[in-house]
């Protein structure tokens, strides 16, 4: 059981606080911020989403920038609070269609009005966005979404570092569209994470993709859905070892290691036709999780060359192939090196004719830094850079830096090949056709070249 | 970045911050509080908000107490819900305003709405006033019986919160026992959940002074209340599914086959996509098998797929979450996570914690075959920019090398990373040469070549200097120049400031003088010199101390400073191995996370509804013998007779084990036809585990019967005692009583060789002996010796029956002595005791 619920903002600022037993002191969120912003424990400087302090369990997730906290003095299940911690900001933006700041304070009531019902005396009630309708009474006030937009069409999939994104859909489940009626309509996303490590000499020495299938459902009535994957689906290995590359060839069978599902999900078709049908619940909610370390064609090659030039001088090149269709592009790609400790300017030169890109060496952390607004499928770009030295290198540069990662998202993309061939929607009439959208986007988690 | 100073006085301008606002909003309340105006509910709802926004910032609004309740006879329901909100904040500093709100609470119970009777009943209850709970009772019982689920849950909740306010009070009305009556037969899932989260609180707190609230709370854990919450699982939100599945992890079967259904029943559990379900039913799974080796060890290869996805896939928050629970098993058995090693890869945009639990793991799982893919790894992290974990990467291969036979290629990367010339590489490293060469001497030749060529002036951290210093002593034969490097170190003790470095100086030195005396001697003296007039006083006792030995007779001084040295076999593991058992005992809770027991950081009170074996000194008893291992140790400070020494428990951990207490036995022979049948029965479980089939429609008493091969008994004659199965005994009577009885029985017998293979860790017994009614209050001990004392009582009546168990499972005999109450009844219990062992091991 949870002991007090607070949301603060990136200032330290209680936007809501609700104390539902009375068992940790008042000041707890300002003790909370204090130790987390300045957290340095065992040679850490990143506070851990769980501690301990004078006998209170702080539980806290980042999620668009705010800290999500539970306190409690009980010796309680750390999965629990933080999935509840997470699945409470997911309800606040169902109801608010987007959740910031700025939409909490101005909501604040409505929270309040949910975190009575979310969690009674500390113990969880319901965080069915469904269920909670009814209880629920505050019309949301919905803000300006369009002033979101000029961060860029990526910028929701950048929040938070390695946070599954939520759906582009920025529609309250509750508000109503004007002129009074609510469209139709289904949004499935298929978002993929990789990570992967190239060896220097580019061969790949580890590679995974965590993928999710997310629903948002605007059906009113809530009719059964069916969603069908690809026919060759497999799951787990069947004995194989984890890390087989040879037996798994480029154009076979998509083979998941494993998978799990929302608890609406029944899978009694699965094996058959790995068909997933499911009464989807009101509100955004993960239909599928699933993990591959099956072989797949990675989207990038990074290929990186260093040159001496001199005892105090080198000469970096950074390569960057897209090795997909022509028809797909990547957007907002960086590329970060850091390079050795000792180097004190950088200067830069592209390809000829190149647009829409950004170079820069923080002298700060000594990284480089490339940006590319987008690569089409099949394109290859260069970055030179010279590098000046304050002392000699001992010809120990390569060592000195690296390894280079890689940031970038590719949308209707997706390196699985899973695929959903079709969603059925259970018809209440000939005429009732609502609008399905099957999104798909890949993204780097963790997408690193060894030099 | 500084704090913003108290949130009270923020600059944003949105939040006021004087008096002046809140008397301002007092008038304007008022002026609301009479009107009938139309729209006037918008206009309070305005003012409303603006009270609750001052009210979250921290600004005092308790002034304004009248005049809200003044405003809130309304029949708008936002705004009711806001006065709730604002009334619950501030009752219990203004118990007298309180009784203000009272009235109109009270008639809102009353509500034709059930949604205004639930939100009623819950603000009354939450008013904390204890002078007030005389009008909760009333309101509180009609909700508990109301026709309409919503307003139940809340009656239920509001109960607990009743019990809170006033224990007495709560107890008196008989709440508890119609909670009781809900929970068995209650329509409504989350009304069920409620009462079993309601009454684990109430009797775990009346259990201490209340003999039937101690009989209901065990009596939660008793078969039919754990099935019938096991047959309505899926009826239960994914939270409610949570504490349900806590609850039965604490469940102790009876019957092998139980186990099987059980775990057959939740498994589809494991699939799910809320990671504290998947959790949850893990720690069943695990509790459920831990006296079944062969099953256990299934356990562990069917959730690794699970845990993994769970890890990678959410956000950070929540994998560290899970990470720290697959930490927690890689450790207790890595060899069944050797193949998965590239998943402990770490990646460089994951945070320093994540980072940390990944190296231990790495390092936990190397073995000969992924040894050198798992270094080749480690030794890219060591030029990491992330310095702290560039650190533990190295240290991470020292470790390695020291769990390794084959240390040769990890002692050449080792030396590499000497070469490497960054400061703090070169000190982790040194640190590690210096361990390697406790553990293989026959390295020195290597190893010292390299460590010849480090100049000690780019040695600044005193570990890594004192490793240094060390070695120079150790080797000083080997080492050309050693008298000549600690005689410059000695000319600048001044400038050493770190007492460690100057202890190790002393007595490399003298080691240095005992091999090559001329070239020492000088440096030796001014050594001493030095050391005498420290103002450290260890330094000082040290050349104190060397000084008189030299003085009493040099060759003495030799022996005492410079003995030859055994090699290290094994360095000691930093966690005794029965913290490791109670952190595994309270898996799905903080303890993993912060990997202590929770009685390190937590109250008593506050260790959870399920820790309900606290009650006496910290000793567990009864249903939570698991707990033993312990507080067997704080018994032992108390009567050193009492119990077996565990500091052998130490040596765990030699090279070639992994230090589990999982691996399968290897018997074979003798006890095939057991082994033969729990493996049968395993695989029968197992087919059915890793089906992808939804199982949903599946309810424990269907399954029971369903076949499972049931190893027949050794038929042992039926007991004429019968032993009360929940007894109890605090262990300071035990220990009273066990000085005063006389034995009245001793025997040895043989323990089966089923029964020895079972026996890898003291838990299997213990719970093996409880489904016999015979309970553990310490034991102790670790292959091939263990130690039990037992205790049972008699079914009608308080008579005791006290045991003393030691176990050798080589010699696979067990000595027996019996102590009890009644002497006439000793022989029929020793010859229950004797069936009931030999009985320990059959699956």
């Amino acid at each position: 059981m949870i002991s007090q619920f607070f949301v603060l903002s990136q200032r330290g600022d209680n936007i809501v606080f609700r104390d539902y037993r009375g068992e940790v002191q008042k000041g707890s969120a300002e003790i909370f911020f204090r130790k987390v912003k300045f957290w340095k424990e065992d040679g850490q400087e990143e506070a851990p989403p769980v501690f301990n302090l004078d006998g209170v369990n702080y539980f806290h997730v980042k999620v668009v920038g705010l800290f999500f906290v539970a306190t409690t003095r009980v010796n309680v299940s750390p999965s629990l609070v933080l999935e509840l911690l997470q699945r409470i900001a997911r309800v606040i933006k169902d109801y608010l269609g987007i959740l910031n700041e700025d939409s909490l304070r101005k909501n604040f009531v409505l929270v309040y009005e949910l975190l009575d019902e979310v969690i009674d005396f500390g113990y969880v009630q319901t965080t069915s966005t469904e269920m909670l309708k009814s209880y629920v009474f505050n019309e949301p006030i919905v803000i300006d979404a369009a002033r979101l937009q000029s961060l860029g069409p990526a910028s929701i999939f950048m929040q938070g570092g390695k946070r599954m994104p939520g759906t582009a859909v920025t529609k309250s489940v509750v508000a109503t569209e004007p002129g009074g009626r609510t469209r139709e309509e289904i949004f499935v996303d298929i978002i993929e994470k990789i990570s992967i490590t190239f060896s220097s000499s580019g061969y790949i020495l580890t590679s995974e993709i965590d993928g999710t299938i997310q629903m948002k459902s605007y059906l009113t009535g809530n009719p059964e859905i069916r969603v069908a994957l690809n026919d060759d689906l497999g799951i787990g290995k069947d004995g194989r070892p984890t890390y087989d590359y040879r037996s798994s060839s480029g154009s076979g069978a998509v083979i998941l290691d494993d998978c799990n599902f929302h608890e609406s999900v029944h899978l009694d078709s699965f094996d058959t036709d790995k068909t997933l049908s499911l009464v989807p619940p009101d509100g955004e909610f993960t239909v599928m999780n699933y993990r591959m370390t099956q072989e797949f064609t990675p989207p990038f090659r990074i290929n990186t060359l260093i040159e001496e030039a001199g005892a105090l001088k080198a000469e970096v090149i950074i390569k960057v192939r897209a090795e997909f269709s022509s028809s797909i592009t990547a957007n907002t790609i960086m590329v970060l090196m850091p390079l050795p400790k000792y180097t004190s300017r950088a200067s830069f030169e592209l390809e000829p004719g190149a647009v829409g890109q950004t170079m820069d060496f923080k002298e700060a952390n000594k990284r480089l830094e490339w940006g590319l607004k987008k690569i089409v499928g099949g394109s290859e770009h260069t970055l030179r850079a010279k590098l000046t030295f304050s002392q000699e290198s001992h010809g120990n540069i390569t060592k000195e830096s690296g390894p280079v990662s890689m940031t970038f998202t590719i949308p209707m993309y997706n390196a699985s090949r899973l695929q959903v061939k079709y969603l059925q929607i259970a018809k209440k009439s000939g005429t009732y056709n609502p609008y399905r959208w099957v999104r798909y986007v890949t993204q780097a988690n963790s997408y690193v070249a060894r030099i | 970045m500084a704090p913003p100073a108290q949130s009270q006085r923020s600059p944003s301008p949105s939040q006021p911050s004087g008096k002046g606002e809140v008397s301002d909003l007092k008038s304007q309340l008022r002026q609301l509080a009479g009107s009938r105006a139309p729209g006037i509910d918008d206009s309070k709802r305005e003012l409303f908000k603006k009270v609750i926004s001052y009210m979250t910032v921290g600004i005092d609004v308790s002034s304004l107490f009248g005049e809200m309740v003044m405003c809130s006879a309304t029949s708008d329901i936002v705004l009711k819900k806001m006065c709730y909100l604002y009334v619950g904040n501030y009752a219990k500093v203004n118990p007298d305003l309180a009784l203000l709100t009272i009235n109109f609470l009270q008639r809102d119970c009353k509500d034709e709405d059930p949604m205004i009777r639930g939100l009623a009943l819950r603000s009354l209850c939450s008013l904390r006033v204890a002078n007030l709970v005389e009008y909760l009772v009333g309101p509180l019982g009609s909700g508990l019986k109301d026709n309409n689920n919503y307003v139940r849950t809340v009656a239920v909740m509001g109960v607990l919160k009743l019990y809170h306010i006033s224990a007495s009070t709560c107890v008196d009305a008989d709440f508890p026992a119609m909670l009781k009556h809900s929970m068995l037969n209650d329509s409504d899932a989350q009304v069920v959940a409620n009462c079993l989260s309601a009454l684990q609180e109430i009797w775990s707190s009346e259990a201490s002074s209340s003999e039937e609230a101690s009989r209901e709370r065990e009596a939660l854990l008793s078969k039919p209340v754990v099935y019938y919450f096991l047959n309505r699982i899926k009826e239960f939100s994914e939270w409610a599914q949570c504490l349900v599945l806590e609850l039965v992890g604490k469940y102790v079967p009876l019957e092998t086959s139980e186990i099987f259904d059980i775990m057959n029943l939740l498994e589809d559990r494991l699939q799910h996509a809320n990671g504290a379900v998947v959790l949850a039913t893990i720690k069943v799974f695990l509790q459920l098998t831990l006296s079944m080796t062969d099953v256990h060890q299934q356990v562990y290869e069917r959730i690794k797929a699970p845990l993994l996805t769970l890890v990678s896939s959410g956000s950070p928050e929540q994998s560290y979450a899970v990470l720290s629970h697959l930490h927690l098993l890689v450790m207790r058995a890595p060899y069944i996570f050797s193949s998965d090693y590239k998943h402990f890869y770490c990646q460089y945009n994951e945070p320093s914690y994540v980072k940390k639990l990944k190296l231990e793991m790495l390092t936990a799982v190397a073995n000969e075959s992924n040894t050198y893919e798992i270094v080749t790894e480690l030794c890219e992290y060591a030029a990491n920019v992330d310095i702290p974990i560039a650190r533990e990467s190295i240290r991470a291969v020292g470790k390695i090398a020291l769990q390794q036979y084959d240390v040769n290629a990890i002692v050449d990367r080792l030396l590499q990373f000497l070469e490497m010339e960054k400061d703090y590489v070169t000190a982790e490293a040194l640190v590690l040469v210096k361990d390697l060469l406790r553990k293989y001497p026959q390295w020195s030749q290597d190893c010292i070549a390299v460590v010849g060529n480090i100049s000690s002036k780019n040695v600044q951290e005193p570990k890594a200097k004192a490793a240094l210093i060390w070695m120079l002593g150790e080797y000083s034969q080997d080492m050309h120049d050693a008298p000549y490097i600690l005689e410059s170190l000695i000319d600048n003790w001044e400038e050493e400031h770190s007492a460690e470095v100057r202890l190790h100086l002393l007595t490399a030195v003298m080691k240095c003088f005992f091999k090559r005396p001329p070239e020492t001697q000088k440096a030796l003296g001014a050594a001493l010199a030095a050391g005498l007039a420290d103002f450290h006083q260890d330094v000082h006792d040290r050349a104190l101390f060397y000084y008189r030995l030299l003085q009493y007779n040099v060759s003495v001084a030799q022996r005492v400073v410079d003995p030859p040295k055994q090699a290290v076999s094994v360095f000691a593991d930093t966690q005794s191995s029965e913290i490791k058992d109670r952190i595994f005992d309270e898996f799905n809770s903080l303890s993993v996370v912060y990997q202590k027991p929770s009685y390190m950081f937590t109250d008593k009170e506050h260790r959870g509804p399920f820790e309900f074996s606290d009650e006496l000194g910290n000793l567990s008893i009864g249903a939570e013998s698991t707990d033993t291992v312990v507080p067997a140790q704080r018994v032992e400070a108390n009567d050193k007779d009492l119990l077996l020494s565990v500091s052998e428990k130490e040596e765990s951990g030699g090279p070639s084990n992994n230090g589990s207490a999982y691996s399968a036995p290897s018997y074979d022979g003798s006890s095939v036809s057991a082994a033969a049948s729990s493996q049968m029965l395993s695989e029968l479980a197992i087919s059915t585990v890793t089906g992808h089939a939804s199982q949903s429609s599946l309810a424990i008493d269907d399954l029971l019967g369903l076949g499972l091969p049931v190893a027949p008994a050794p038929a042992p004659s039926p007991p004429l005692l019968k032993l009360n199965s929940k007894a109890v005994l605090d262990p300071g009577t035990f220990q009273q009583k066990w000085r005063q009885l006389p034995i009245s029985s001793s025997q040895e017998y043989s323990v089966s060789p089923r029964g020895v293979a079972a026996l890898t860790a003291p838990q299997t017994l213990l719970r093996h002996m409880q489904g016999h009614s015979i309970h553990c209050i310490a034991s102790g001990g670790q292959s091939p010796n263990y130690k039990f004392f037992f205790f049972a009582q008699k079914a009608e009546e308080s008579s005791t029956f006290l045991v003393e168990c030691i176990i050798n499972t080589s010699s696979a005999k067990a000595q027996i002595k019996i102590k009890a109450d009644d002497q006439s009844a000793s022989e029929a219990f020793s010859t229950l005791f004797q069936s009931a062992l030999s009985e320990f091991g059959l699956p």
